[in-house]
This record gives C-alpha cells, sequence and structure tokens, in this order.
C-alpha cells in the first residue's frame, strides 16, 4: 500500500471508459501535477481487464463485474483512503464499500459514478411504460423480433433479477450469486428470450441506430444512450422487478510504476466539479454528490440520473463478478463463478 | 554512357554470389522465410497451442497446462456445433452466389461488351475495394434497417426487407467478396482463345453449351481460386454478423466474444475453421485444379 505521496513520475496510463478522460480535465491535471495522461478507451469490461493484466497501464475506470477479477487476480493494490482527501462523506452513499470493490475491509477502489440497465422502448409502439421486464423475456411478447439484449455473460444477472421477482421458489436472493439451479433456471430464460430477440449489443452505436432506426422497440440501455438517441419517442424506465446496473471506480494497478500519479488523479477527478464533468460527459450519476448543488444544470443532471436518489439506487443490483463463494452469504452451498457463466452465456445465442 | 560504366565496373557482389550458389539462395529466401516462419507460423502456433491451457475459473487468468476440456467443450456443445453448421453454410452459399454472378458477366465482358463498357464494368467491380471494410459493413446496416433505403425504396412494390438475419449476412459478405471471384474468373476468361468459341459454333454447339462443356472446364481453376477467398473470408468474419446479421452467430462471434473472457476455448473453436479450410483445400486437390492455378 501507497504510505505518503512521493514525486510526481511524469504520466499516467489509463484504461477507461469511453467519455471518462478528456482534454476539458486532463488539461488541468497536467498542468497542476506534471502528470501527462495517456488514454487507452475499452469497450467491455473484459477488455479493461486484459488490458490491465499486461501490465501497461497504471490505473483503470473498472466497473464491478472486472473490479473484483482484478482483486482477486493480484492485478490491482489496495489504497490508502487518507491520501486521497476528496475522497470524502461527499461521496455517496450507496457506493462506499460495496462488495465489488471492498475485499476483506481493505479498499480498492475510488467511486466515479454509476448508472442503471433500464428498459428503453419506443412510446409510439408501446403506447407507454411498460410495467414490466416480460415484454423483453416472455414468448407472448408483443415485441417479438424487436427486442434487444445486452450482448455479454454478465447479462445472467438481469435474467436472475426478473426470476427473482416472477419465480421466488428458486430462493435466488442476490443475482450474483446463483447455484447451478439457478443458473440453469436463468440460461432457460435466456434460450426462451433467444427466441424472439431481434439483436444483441454490445457496441451502443449500433444499439442507438437500432432504436432509432426502428429495427428494436424494446430492450436494454443506459439513460445516456437515450440521450444519444434524441428522439421524443424513446424513453427509459425501471420496470417492477428492479434491475442490474454498473458502479465504476478507479483502481490501482499493483505493479504501476507512476503511483503518485495515479493517488492525484482519483484525488483530482472526486472533485464535485471534476467529478461531475465526468459523470455529465458519460451521462451517469456522479459519485460526489455534492457537485449536484453547485448549479441549477448540475441539480438537473443530478435529477435524471437519480444521483441522490438511494431508494432508485437500492433497486439496482450492481455489477458484481460471480464467484464460487456466494456473495448473498449462503454457506451450504457452492455459487457458479464468471467462467461458469460465460460457458453458459455460449450456449444462449445457439 | 550509363550502360559503358556498368559494364566495364567490376561487381564483387554479383561475381561473389555467382561462385557460391547456396549463399545465393539463402539471400533469396532468408526474407521470406523469416517472415512465414518467424511471424506467421511461430505466432499461428503460439496461439493454437492456447487451446490447451487452462483457466482460472475466478480471474479468467490463462496458465499453461495441457487438458483437451476445450476441444470437448467446442465438439458437444450444441450452440457450438449449430453456429460451425451455419457458418459453413453461410460460407458455401456465398461462395455458390459469386460463382453465378462471375461467370455470366465475365464471358460478357471478355467476349461481348464493348472496351469501354469493359472498362466501366472493370472499375465497378474494383471500386468497393477501395472503401473501407468496416465501411461496407455499415453501409449494409443503414440499407436494411427498418425505416432504411431498402424498405423505403420497395414501400411501393409491398415489399419489406427480412431484417437483420441470415440472408442479409449473406448478401453482406456476398458484397464484401464479390470482387475477389469476379477478377480471376474475368482474367481467366479473357485468355480463352477467341478460336475455341469459332470452333464449338463450327461443331453447331449453341451458346450455353459453349459455356458449359468449352468455358466452364476452362475456368474451374480460377473459379476454384475465387472460392478460395470468397469461402474462407466468409468463414472467419463476424462483424458482418454482428452489425447485420441480427441475432445471428458465426464462428468468429464466439472467437470474438471468448478472446478476452477464455482464450484457450477460443483458440480450441479456431481449429474448426481451419479445419474446414483444410478439408476444402484437400477436396479442390483433388479435383486436380489446384495443379493448374
Amino acid at each position: 500500500m501507497h504510505e505518503a505521496m512521493g514525486e510526481f513520475e511524469g504520466e499516467l496510463n489509463i484504461v477507461n471508459w469511453s467519455g471518462f478522460v478528456e482534454p476539458a480535465w486532463t488539461d488541468k491535471f497536467t498542468a497542476d501535477t506534471g502528470c501527462k495522461v495517456n488514454p487507452r478507451v475499452a469497450g467491455t469490461s473484459d477488455e479493461m481487464v486484459t488490458l490491465m493484466r499486461t501490465g501497461n497501464y497504471d490505473i483503470v475506470s473498472a466497473s464491478g463485474d472486472a473490479a473484483l477479477r482484478l482483486i482477486v487476480g493480484g492485478d490491482v493494490q489496495p489504497l490508502n483512503i487518507s491520501l486521497i482527501p476528496n475522497f470524502s462523506d461527499d461521496i455517496a452513499a450507496g457506493m462506499k464499500g460495496n462488495v465489488y470493490d471492498t475485499v476483506n475491509g481493505k479498499p480498492y477502489g475510488v467511486p466515479i459514478g454509476r448508472g442503471a440497465n433500464l428498459l428503453q422502448y419506443n412510446e409510439d409502439v408501446t403506447g407507454g411504460a411498460p410495467e414490466s421486464w416480460d415484454v423483453v423475456w416472455e414468448l407472448d411478447t408483443p415485441y417479438k423480433g424487436k427486442i434487444t439484449a445486452y450482448d455479454a455473460p454478465i447479462y445472467i444477472a438481469d435474467a436472475a433479477v426478473y426470476l427473482m421477482y416472477h419465480k421466488p421458489d428458486l430462493g435466488i436472493k442476490n443475482p450474483y450469486a446463483l447455484d447451478e439451479t439457478q443458473l440453469a433456471a436463468a440460461i432457460d430464460l435466456l434460450k426462451q428470450q433467444n427466441q424472439v430477440i431481434g439483436e444483441y449489443w454490445s457496441d451502443p452505436v449500433a444499439q442507438i441506430t437500432s432504436f432509432v432506426g426502428g429495427n428494436t422497440v424494446v430492450g436494454t440501455s443506459w439513460e445516456v444512450l437515450r440521450k444519444f438517441a434524441g428522439k421524443e419517442n424513446i424513453k427509459t424506465t425501471l420496470p417492477v422487478e428492479g434491475s442490474t446496473g454498473w458502479f465504476d471506480s478507479w483502481l490501482v494497478s499493483s505493479t504501476t510504476k507512476n503511483i503518485n500519479c495515479a493517488y492525484a488523479w482519483m484525488d483530482y477527478t472526486s472533485k464535485p466539479e471534476v467529478n461531475g464533468a465526468i459523470a455529465v460527459n458519460f451521462g451517469m450519476a456522479p459519485a460526489n454528490v455534492a457537485y449536484c448543488a453547485s448549479s441549477p444544470e448540475a441539480q438537473a443532471h443530478c435529477d435524471t440520473f437519480f444521483a441522490e436518489d438511494e431508494e432508485f439506487f437500492k433497486r439496482i443490483w450492481p455489477w458484481t463478478t460471480p464467484i464460487e463463494t456466494c456473495v448473498d452469504g449462503r454457506k451450504d452451498v457452492k455459487c457458479t463463478s464468471f467462467q461458469d457463466w460465460t460457458n453458459a452465456w455460449a450456449t444462449v445465442k445457439g | 554512357m550509363m550502360t559503358e560504366t556498368i559494364s566495364k565496373q567490376s561487381r564483387p557482389l554479383s561475381s561473389f554470389l555467382l561462385r557460391r550458389a547456396k549463399v545465393r539462395l539463402f539471400s533469396l529466401l532468408a526474407l521470406p522465410m523469416t517472415w512465414i516462419v518467424g511471424v506467421y507460423i511461430v505466432s499461428l502456433f503460439l496461439l493454437l497451442i492456447t487451446a490447451f491451457w487452462n483457466v482460472d475459473p475466478f480471474t479468467s487468468r490463462v496458465s499453461p497446462g495441457f487438458n483437451l476440456d476445450n476441444f470437448e467443450l467446442v465438439l458437444t456443445v450444441p450452440a457450438y456445433i449449430a453456429t460451425s453448421i451455419r457458418t459453413l453454410l453461410i460460407a458455401l452459399t456465398v461462395t455458390l452466389i459469386c460463382i453465378l454472378f462471375a461467370v455470366p458477366l465475365g464471358i460478357y465482358m471478355a467476349k461481348i461488351a464493348k472496351p469501354w463498357v469493359r472498362n466501366l464494368l472493370a472499375v465497378a467491380i474494383t471500386l468497393p475495394l477501395w472503401a473501407g471494410y468496416l465501411v461496407k459493413i455499415i453501409a449494409m446496416r443503414l440499407v436494411f434497417t427498418e425505416e432504411g433505403f431498402f424498405n423505403w425504396a420497395m414501400a411501393p412494390f409491398g415489399i419489406r426487407g427480412p431484417g437483420f438475419s441470415v440472408p442479409i449476412v449473406i448478401l453482406t459478405l456476398t458484397y464484401l467478396w464479390f470482387p475477389y471471384m469476379a477478377l480471376p474468373v474475368y482474367t481467366a476468361i479473357r485468355q480463352i482463345p477467341p478460336n475455341l468459341f469459332d470452333a464449338s459454333s463450327d461443331m453447331g454447339a449453341k451458346g450455353f453449351t459453349t459455356v458449359n462443356r468449352v468455358v466452364f472446364p476452362l475456368i474451374v481453376p480460377a473459379v476454384i481460386a475465387g472460392s478460395v477467398f470468397t469461402f474462407s473470408l466468409s468463414l472467419g468474419d463476424y462483424l458482418a454478423a454482428r452489425f447485420t446479421g441480427g441475432a445471428t452467430q458465426m464462428i468468429g462471434s464466439i472467437i470474438a466474444q471468448n478472446i478476452n473472457l477464455n482464450p484457450p476455448v477460443a483458440a480450441a473453436y479456431s481449429m474448426i475453421p481451419i479445419l474446414f479450410i483444410v478439408i476444402y483445400l484437400m477436396v479442390a486437390r483433388r479435383t486436380g485444379s489446384l495443379e493448374r492455378m
């Protein structure tokens, strides 16, 4: 663990989601610290894990499903929070000490922001907000062939969230803690969905054009994608079952040579105005809610993305890597691991 | 004069090489062999050997080892088998369509068209090669979206496109790889001596018989050469399926999905298209057309 701040090394290599690292805020950081920022955009959590394992990067903006893999794999190091003064009481309560970035009481991540996987719909076709996710899962959906789903193994958790609500007999308490029977049930549901699906998306642009072009009527989306679609009739809703979501944090490589720049970066991006700028640019709820009160525009952004609404985020299950030790606390069974999910996901699409 | 100075100069390198045949051979092959063995074969080998390695179930870290589980997975999971067969059928269909388009077009261009029409067609065929591969796929996506060009243009006739599905993938791949079939076929037909056509018609053969009995046997090597491109390129493609296939999976889709998540499975699965290509080349060799290529 880093004990005290020292000399800045002069550079910082970042693996990040698109929109997290922009000249609008890196220029000032470089001017203040002399750390030159080299961003590398990754498209998926899995790509982020692979990139971090090359050892060429110092810091990563990981979602919970990548974070736990990196922590257990020894690819990232525990943090000394006292060196990050901006990691303060202003950080949203729901983003602190989560299972995906705090292991054995040691913090590994500095929260950046969060968002939900919402149900997006074309109101011209649906005539109102669907109340339930059943429109994307059930065979009798009115939108057969016009449904989209997220194309990654972590999407299994969305099936689990639906089953939690509709099939309580299965006993799912946490969508990331599935034993073999529960995983099989989720996979069956996904295979059923495969019969009515139009398209799986992993590329945001493809998803947006699908909705705008009329190929897709309902499906998983992010608030920011709805904004980019830019059409009045394309809206999002959080159905009654709740949903999954992504909580992103900075994690520092265990082999970094630029540790002081990395700490300075985490502190800098936790400032209300910088954290807010990232959140606005990417389209998510900022981790530092002190940003919300800074201006009417900021407040409007926070309201759109439910930044201060802990009740909203209580209905969201943050992406977490499934591991053999059940994260819901069950001791009598072994849960399925991410590798099991990956193999199972491959059987879904046929 | 230039020529005089050269002929009068003693040329030590040339005379050195003239006397030593082995050095001559080595210097000729050094560069291509370094490329083929050092870069091509070794990296392919390193990729394929991963198929036998292990993956940590939690961290997805790959560690060297030896097991055949990944091959078992590739050969037993129904989704993998279905995807292999689907990809094979797509690649064969694309190849067949390319042949069906290329042969008549080649005959027309080489034997019937006026020179300016021929040049125009040659440009038209090769022009798409100048556009980026991804650009062409996205273009097809835009054409066939629900509110896209195709449905708009066909609306007066009451025709609607099939939406993103296997037929659109086949169409896109045909669009992408057609030049690789059309050009060798056209060149082969041009090289058929005109007197063979005269002889054929002297013997009383009509147009179709001439194509069937004279032209086709002579252009088989070119068709095989073209089909090696259309077949193998279709077999390996996955972006066409991702952007124009809707939920369609091809072999490449599964490899791409696993390349970060489970590299050994990706490596094991990449043996399948290699196997298909080897079988294809063996069949082509049996027909004797590879020797004449």
